[in-house]
């Protein structure tokens, strides 16, 4: 597939889906979000990519949905054809590990998708929200979800209701991106947090994820067993064996996700 | 002839920015403070404009809020409201000298006094005329330190000399200023915008991104913890030493000549 909207590339061990509607702040509109899933699927079968970033520009992430195009859109389209659910599904359940680099705007939609990143790298220029109440709408992209369970629900409540962005430095006290960078930095700071990410088992770093994701869908109980059946099956690893005897040999380990 | 509020030129690659409302000392109102947050904006994006100066016509640099047009809203007994003004006017302006990537110069050529202090002590460095004057003279109409006053004034004189400066109100002169740290030059009236525009052109000519660097640097070494301001320097060296201006400085050093500087 031929992109027009977002620049894929591969890094040895990483792939980068850049978003490139620079003149829209990489406004997010069906041919992006069919390009992005396709991109991340294409990713998710290559062996060779342990770890995907995604990264905006300087000035914008995303500024969210293109409004120009929503619109124009009915109830009715909207379920027909999803909108941008499939994307949200896609990422939702990505079983690699997604790095987000963020710079300038990140809105909306931007939001929503770099909630659905795994680690989240920010530039000080960087400026997040959910400023949808703002046009008579609500987030529909998880948004109301995944920011609530990232920042609890009163401040999830303050950016919601009011539309108010945040800064990169109270986006890292509120714990929702984990670095905080200049913003020549915030790109080779993602990949170099992805090529770290990389370093590791990639059996390890699957089911680390998963159990993590699992963390916000069931009760501590079950979290907890579903915890320890991946611990105790990755014993059965090549990668386990290469760990430990690594550590133990004063070396650094070769994972080959086996 | 120039009833323009803030008037700008570019003149060797210094972007000059002189309130220009002489007959009230450069007092702030509506116009002058969104013309100044504009002209901000314009030389941030210029890239003709290497280094800023920022200056008042007439015999002040200024002295704030314009009271005279809120008089009526004082004599009516109506509640003033100026937490909106700080935030819709003086506080954008601040953030944007303290964020952006150019150093920005105060002449300050005369009287300055409440805000007009504040965005003094907003801006990189400080020269002032001998014949300029410093109120903090919030106190003095029943009000508290605002638009950044108080964070400059604690970190510039320390806690106890800002409480006294804070709390009395009262006049500094321009060799006191200098003596206290509040201004890095002070020069003789006949001399002064000269030597504004020696310094001024300096930086202008200078790597102006490790310039630019630096004040990232400065500005959070004094908000954050020894370790985050090492980490934070660490990015910027990073980011400094794949400069053009870093290779061109090192060359020079090592062929014994002077740099030519072109801030990429």
């Amino acid at each position: 597939m031929n992109y027009v909207t977002i620049i894929v590339s591969k890094e040895e061990a990483i792939g980068v889906i850049t978003l490139n509607r620079p003149e829209a702040l990489n406004a997010m509109n069906t041919k992006m979000v069919n390009e992005l899933t396709d991109a991340l699927s294409t990713f998710e079968k290559d062996d060779l990519v342990r770890c995907v970033v995604i990264a905006g520009n300087e000035s914008a992430f995303s500024a969210g949905a293109d409004i120009k195009e929503m619109a124009e859109m009915s109830a009715v389209d909207m379920a027909k054809t999803g909108h941008f659910f499939p994307l949200w599904d896609a990422v939702g359940r990505y079983p690699k590990p997604v790095v987000g680099a963020l710079s300038g705007f990140v809105l909306g939609g931007g939001l929503e998708l770099a909630m659905s990143c795994d680690v989240l790298v920010a530039s000080e220029t960087t400026r997040l929200g959910q400023p949808e109440i703002n046009i008579g709408v609500i987030p529909g992209g998880g948004g109301t979800q995944r920011l609530t369970r990232a920042v609890g629900k009163y401040k999830a409540m303050e950016m919601i209701l009011i539309g108010r962005m945040i800064g990169a430095d109270e986006a890292k006290t509120l714990g929702l991106v984990s670095r905080v960078v200049p913003k020549e930095a915030f790109l080779s700071e993602a990949k170099k947090v992805a090529t770290e990410i990389a370093s590791k088992s990639p059996l390890a770093i699957k089911f680390a994820k998963q159990a993590i994701n699992k963390a916000f869908q069931v009760g501590l109980a079950d979290g907890l067993d579903f915890e320890r059946e991946l611990f105790y099956l990755l014993f059965a690893s090549q990668d386990k064996d290469e760990g430990m005897r690594a550590f133990q040999e004063k070396r650094k380990p070769e994972f080959k996700g086996r | 002839m120039d009833q323009k509020s803030v008037r700008t030129e570019v003149k060797n690659s210094v972007l000059w920015i002189r309130l220009n409302r002489p007959d009230v000392l450069n007092a702030f109102n509506e116009q002058m403070g969104t013309d100044l947050h504009e002209a901000l904006k314009d030389g941030e994006k210029n890239p003709k404009a290497r280094a800023i100066v920022l200056t008042g016509e007439g015999r002040a640099f200024s002295v704030g809020e314009d009271l005279n047009t809120s008089r009526g809203m004082y004599e009516s007994g109506k509640p003033i409201l100026l937490g909106e003004v700080l935030r819709s006017k003086y506080n954008p302006i601040v953030a944007r000298i303290r964020r952006m990537d150019k150093p920005v110069l105060a002449a300050i050529n005369g009287v300055t006094a409440g805000a007009g202090l504040g965005l003094a002590l907003a801006c990189d460095l400080r020269a002032a005329s001998e014949k300029a004057t410093f109120h903090e003279a919030f106190i003095k109409v029943g009000l508290a330190p605002d638009s950044g006053t108080s964070f400059w004034l604690t970190r510039i004189l320390g806690l106890a000399k800002a409480m006294e400066v804070v709390m009395l109100g009262e006049p500094i002169d321009a060799t006191v200023a200098l003596h206290l740290g509040l201004v890095n030059w002070v020069f003789p009236e006949g001399k002064f915008e000269g030597e504004v525009e020696k310094i001024a052109e300096r930086l202008a000519s200078g790597p102006t991104k490790a310039i630019a660097l630096s004040k990232r640097a400065l500005n959070r070494a004094i908000v954050v913890d020894l370790d985050s301001a090492l980490e934070y320097e660490t990015y910027l060296q990073e980011i400094a030493g794949k400069s053009k201006d870093h290779v061109e400085g090192l060359k020079a050093f090592f062929e014994k000549r002077q740099p030519k500087f072109t801030g990429e």
